[in-house]
């Protein structure tokens, strides 16, 4: 019973994510792509830590605090480049 | 036009102070567990590139005045003095020694010079990461 409801939240998580790549594909614009990959880094989150319960191991836990904070910079940094058209800037107060 | 960064400059305060922590556990825990000088050292320069987003590039000189170039030389110093202790004990070269003392806090701990050479990983890796995009934001 345990492992049906893992595996049927694997295939439910599977079947958003493929949602979320069609919008990435798809997309008209380029926030839609940036909104999409973020969401598909929270997605890929919720699939490592259902994986590690399969697999009964704690050695993946690491790995998910490293995605969270992986997909964060780059969503802040894609929505500066959006914003600015540069990520990191020399002296903020000079040229405005 | 002055755009107006509050939200990500306060969140950034809060986060680079979590993530900084966590890149201190995973060099630490390379031992035992998953992590390690390379993990870690990718992990603090994710946490400087993130207050370079959200703030700029003077701002991190000022809070930061590190040459990173000579963080890479001194990481390799110390990767290669690592070795060169068991040198001079008459071992070969990057034989590894280990211990376990009575620290005043931790009370028995196990040290080992792998954390040493782990420690030069840690600092190139900070170095060679930082140079470049250093370096690439720089250029306009």
């Amino acid at each position: 019973m345990f492992n049906f409801v893992i595996t049927f939240a694997l295939v439910l998580i599977s079947l958003s994510m493929l949602a979320l790549i069609y919008r990435v594909i798809k997309g008209p614009s380029i926030p839609d792509r940036v909104i999409a990959l973020d969401a598909l880094g929270v997605n890929l989150i919720a699939v490592i830590a259902l994986i590690s319960i399969v697999l009964d191991t704690y050695a993946f836990l690491e790995v998910i605090l490293l995605l969270g904070i992986l997909a964060f910079i780059g969503t802040v940094s894609m929505a500066k480049f959006l914003e600015k058209g540069e990520i990191i800037e020399d002296d903020r107060n000079r040229n405005q | 036009m002055k755009t107006n960064d509050v939200i990500l400059q306060t969140a950034t305060k809060v986060v680079s102070l979590v993530i900084v922590l966590f890149s201190i556990r995973l060099f630490f825990s390379g031992h035992y567990y998953a992590g390690g000088g390379f993990v870690g050292g990718l992990m603090t320069s994710a946490a400087i590139v993130l207050i370079m987003v959200a703030y700029d590039m003077k701002t991190v000189r000022a809070m930061l005045p590190i040459n990173y170039r000579i963080l890479i030389g001194v990481g390799l110093l110390t990767a290669v003095s690592t070795g060169l202790i068991a040198v001079f004990q008459g071992d070969p070269f990057l034989t590894h020694y280990y211990g376990y003392f009575d620290l005043p806090i931790l009370g028995k701990t196990s040290l080992h010079t792998a954390a040493l050479f782990d420690l030069g990983v840690y600092l190139v890796v900070v170095g060679v990461t930082m140079t470049i995009i250093q370096s690439i934001g720089e250029s306009e």
